[in-house]
């Protein structure tokens, strides 16, 4: 069976400038993948590819096992996505945005209706089904796209830093739900800059300027660069002032 | 594909866009602010601006400079009076005077009755009367140098009438006054009724307003929210997505017609003469091309600014090339060409034709063809814009 | 006041990076006014004419000849009758009808011809004028034709028709009636008011929507200095595009400048004042730029057009309507800048128009800071 995601050699540049600079990696299916970086180091124009959003300068990859070229639709069946931006309607109620898009992906009435309810139960949003989306707080707000995103089950799940702005209880909460999706099976591909998420994932990759400046588990990556965290791993690869260490991957 | 599979296919498609439908509309009338400008503007635009539209003259303000003070000259001021068109509101005699009210805009159009007036219309000679008229307002003052010219010579012709035929002045060639009996009509508007024929373009132009703004406006607001991208990675076509957008929109412009249509019947008794199934066939396929422009507007800006600008544009090109207000033609032949591109021009042509002249569909089918072309180009135009993917 | 200088630098580069949309805030107003200038003429310059004429005769044929040799007329069609006109009409294919009896050459040589016209007249006042030039066409002919029958077969005689009383016209301020020198001022007034209205409130909306209106208001500046800050820029810019509209009704159009230009300028800025007040008060009603949108261009554009006199008379509205124009700023600057540009009056004659538009001023700033204030407490 083929990865959940290949990259190699992808790569994106807007006029002079690079953002995404020929990067090769591979995620398994069924993994937490952590996609680590600075703001502007090319974390969401390189998950904008991967999700049919942006076509690639060069280099190839697939997603799913369909090809970010050509197959774009076939992708677009088997992924979730969550961006950066506040993706549900605000105008809209809680259950007419779980409505929407479980009805443009095709979801059959009843189907709709059942996992609605589960994920109002999950969150505890039973009381709130009938707010507009606006009116409920930031932190539930994210949460709900994350299982909309999900809502029909989809093989990968992008996630395009779903933490930024909450609070700490809200993130952990998060984190729990990632986990879920993950146990069901679910391949789960998220972008963050909280450098101590990558602890929660299975494997992480940090971009530096487009470039991907190191990559493995956690785990690995501390004891090849001898770091107590990543967050310390991180700075050193943003500021290298040291010969730097050996790279796990690269 | 099998029949079977196509049909599972079309379904599908139907039940998509019936979700996006039902999202459109609910937006729209959650959206208190916007429906009540989507309602009020028009209805109460209707109703002022279909009273002001009209070139009709009437109580024009006169400053006679009569410096005859004659009974011939006397008679000519007092038929100007009477008139329904015009009313004296000054005689003082200096002619500095009248040239300055005509400045200020106390009076629009002066009358002098040179000295020599009556005199010479005794002996046979014309006796000129100058009228100087305030141009700035040039429909005006085309009227009414006509009216007033008419004035002043009618009552040339009864001053003659009763002086008896002047010796020598005219031959026998003139023979009557008019050698041929000119009997004039206007058709489809008997009573020259300038309403009849200006509120169907103000609720023309409302509803394309109106429907233009809210669909060019759409989408691009939906790139400004981020919502847009969601959709984009979900596996929804383009023909949904176009559909999706077109159909909510053209089911409340199409409304806001029909209501615009009671309203003008009822307020100024606009008359129907034709077949009320072909209008409103025409309507829809009118607001297919309408609303279609909106979207295409739309996948082509990034921001709600831009889409503004390029609406405004487009609605210039709409109220001023449509032959709504200004003849087309009179427009000069580059113009005139630019305006087959116009389907407003095309659609009153089909308001005005059905409403006023009872045309029907054999009349017409010429400008109902212009418009299925026009549709069928700016949905492909708009489906072909619409990216999901970025380049 | 350094924070509202730094603000105001702050706006203005924004603005500046933006390219594009500066292009189209700076060109569009332009090519509007030169595309229309040219397109737009309110006066009739050719009518569709068909013949009804069952019997062709030397005369008949006279009579339509005198038509295609008018530059207004062209002849498109003969019919044999009348009903042959309807799908004509209806089609408008044609604009006016001559029709001549089938014994309309034997009547004519007894001294009783007639002569039916007849109008599309869904256009009142376009059907009128026709009618009018027709007649005129008409009357001249048969008089020249009835004398040269007089005179002998294939001799033409031009005869003088004149009545002994004759008006003598003179077209004051524009004595060509040039659509150009009516309409531009219009135009630009148009023009103007929708741009100004509608990006100030635009502007002050979008940062009401992406919520960057609160970091605003945190801020040590004051409401006013945002309102200033924010409106300042633009402010130039419709001053930059009144310029050239004025240049290029100057240039372009030969419209005349009899008046004070620095007047017409002085006055032009308190026109924008007006039009950008009304934007800003616009944004502080409506939530959204979609609302404050169809406030400021659906709900300005077909009102200004109809209600400021630039095409259709004020004083051919009916008496309760007029006032109703009283609240139409464009209405005050058009008759400011026809009197200026055409009439080459001054502030003499000006003054209760400026009057009226400097009080809108005032109103619409002094109500919209109020209201600004009054959402942030």
């Amino acid at each position: 069976m083929s990865a959940a995601i290949e990259a190699r050699g992808l790569t994106r540049r807007f006029g002079d400038f690079t953002a995404v600079d020929a990067i090769s990696f591979r995620v398994e299916r069924g993994e937490v993948f952590g996609f680590l970086g600075a703001n502007g180091a090319g974390k969401t124009t390189a998950i904008r590819m991967l999700t049919g959003l942006l076509s690639p300068s060069a280099g190839e990859a697939w997603v799913a096992g369909h090809d970010v070229y050509g197959e774009t639709e076939a992708i677009r069946r088997s992924i979730g996505y969550m961006s950066q931006r506040f993706s549900l309607y605000e105008d809209l109620r809680v259950r007419e945005n779980i409505r929407l898009y479980g009805g443009i992906y095709g979801l059959p009435d009843r189907t709709i209706h059942r996992r609605g309810e589960r994920l109002l139960s999950d969150l505890g949003l039973e009381h709130a089904a009938d707010e507009l989306v606006a009116s409920i707080p930031l932190g539930w707000r994210q949460k709900l796209a994350f299982s909309v995103a999900s809502l029909h089950e989809p093989e990968i799940l992008f996630l395009d830093e779903p933490t930024g702005g909450v609070d700490p209880i809200t993130r952990r909460q998060f984190w729990e739900m990632i986990y879920r999706a993950a146990d069901g099976g679910t391949t789960v591909f998220v972008t963050t800059h909280y450098m101590d998420e990558a602890e929660y994932c299975d494997r992480i990759s940090i971009m530096v300027d487009g470039r991907i400046g190191a990559m493995g588990t956690p785990r690995e990556l501390r004891e090849a660069y001898g770091v107590p965290s990543i967050d310390e791993l991180f700075l050193r690869l943003v500021r290298p002032d040291p010969a730097p260490a050996p790279g796990v991957a690269s | 594909m099998t029949s079977a599979e196509r049909g599972a296919r079309l379904r599908r498609w139907f039940r998509t866009v019936g979700f996006l439908v039902r999202k459109e509309f609910l937006q729209v009338f959650r959206d208190r602010v916007m429906l009540f400008e989507m309602i009020a503007i028009p209805i109460i635009q209707l109703l002022i601006l279909s009273n002001a539209a009209t070139f009709e003259v009437h109580d024009s303000r006169v400053h006679v400079v009569d410096e005859s003070r004659t009974a011939e000259s006397r008679g000519l001021v007092r038929r100007i009076g009477a008139s329904r068109y015009f009313t004296v509101v000054s005689s003082d005699p200096s002619m500095a005077k009248a040239e300055r009210d005509l400045a200020t805009g106390r009076a629009s159009v002066i009358v002098r009755i040179p000295r020599r007036f009556a005199d010479r219309i005794e002996s046979g000679r014309t006796a000129p009367v100058q009228l100087v008229l305030d141009a700035v307002d040039g429909a005006t003052a085309g009227v009414v140098r006509s009216y007033l010219g008419a004035i002043v010579e009618r009552h040339g012709a009864e001053l003659e009438a009763e002086a008896g035929p002047a010796p020598g002045t005219r031959g026998a060639v003139a023979g009557p006054a008019a050698p041929l009996a000119v009997r004039s009509r206007g058709l489809f508007n008997p009573t020259l009724d300038y309403k009849d024929f200006i509120v169907p373009g103000i609720l023309v132009l409302l509803v394309t307003l109106i429907g233009t703004l809210i669909t060019s406006m759409n989408i691009a607001r939906e790139k400004e929210i981020g919502t847009l991208e969601q959709l984009n990675v979900t596996p929804l076509r383009k023909s949904e997505f176009v559909a999706g957008k077109l159909v909510p929109f053209w089911i409340i412009a199409l409304a806001e017609l029909s209501v615009g249509l009671v309203i003008a019947r009822l307020a100024f008794a606009l008359p129907v003469r034709g077949n009320l199934l072909l209008l409103f066939g025409a309507a829809g396929l009118y607001m297919v091309v309408a609303l279609g422009v909106g979207l295409w507007i739309s996948t082509v800006v990034e921001t709600q600014q831009q889409a503004m600008f390029l609406t405004f544009f487009v609605m210039m090109l709409y109220v001023f090339m449509s032959g709504f207000m200004t003849p087309i033609e009179s427009m000069p032949g580059w113009a005139r060409a630019l305006t087959e591109l116009n389907p407003v021009r095309h659609f009153l042509l089909i308001m005005r034709g059905i409403l006023l002249k009872g045309a029907g569909f054999a009349d017409l089918w010429r400008p109902l063809a212009v418009l299925a072309v026009m549709g069928v180009t700016v949905l492909s135009l708009a489906l072909r814009q619409y990216s999901k993917t970025t380049g | 006041m350094t924070a509202l200088r730094g603000f105001i630098v702050k706006e203005v580069r924004h603005i500046l990076r933006d390219r594009q949309t500066l292009a189209l805030l700076l060109l569009l107003p332009l090519v509007l006014v030169i595309l229309f200038g040219f397109a737009i003429r309110t006066d009739i310059r050719s009518i569709r004419v068909a013949f009804v004429d069952s019997s062709p005769s030397a005369a008949s044929l006279s009579l339509e000849n005198r038509f295609q040799g008018t530059p207004t007329f062209h002849a498109v069609a003969t019919v044999a009758s009348t009903r042959a006109l309807d799908p004509l009409f209806r089609r408008s294919a044609i604009d006016e009808a001559v029709v001549l009896p089938a014994d309309f050459a034997r009547s004519l040589g007894e001294g009783a011809g007639r002569v039916q016209v007849l109008a599309d007249a869904t256009d009142p006042n376009i059907g009128s004028i026709m009618t009018a030039y027709a007649e005129a066409v008409i009357q001249s002919w048969a008089a020249e034709w009835i004398a040269s029958e007089a005179a002998g077969p294939g001799v033409l005689v031009s005869v003088r028709t004149a009545p002994n009383v004759v008006p003598e016209t003179r077209l004051r301020f524009n004595p060509t009636l040039a659509s150009e020198d009516l309409f531009v001022p219009g135009l630009i007034a148009l023009v103007l008011t929708i741009v100004s209205a509608v990006m100030t409130s635009i502007t002050l909306t979008r940062e009401k929507e992406r919520g960057t209106m609160e970091t605003l208001l945190v801020s040590p500046l004051r409401p006013w200095q945002i309102l200033v800050g924010k409106v300042a820029p633009y402010l130039v810019l419709g001053f930059v595009n009144l310029v050239t509209a004025l240049a290029a009704a100057r240039i372009i159009f030969t419209v005349p400048v009899r008046g004070s230009v620095t007047l017409l300028l002085a006055e032009g800025l308190l026109f924008l004042l007006v039009c950008t007040g009304l934007g800003v008060f616009i944004s502080t009603r409506t939530d959204s730029q979609r609302a404050a949108m169809l406030a400021s261009m659906a709900g300005l554009l077909l009102p200004t057009t109809v209600l400021s006199g630039m095409i259709f008379p004020i004083s051919s509205m009916p008496a309760w309507l007029r006032p109703i124009t009283y609240v139409i700023p464009a209405r005050w600057f058009i008759t400011i800048a026809r009197g200026i540009l055409l009439k080459g009056v001054g502030l003499g004659v000006l003054w209760p128009d400026t009057l009226v538009l400097a009080l809108m001023a005032a109103l619409l700033l002094g109500a919209s800071t109020r209201l600004f204030k009054v959402r942030l407490a």
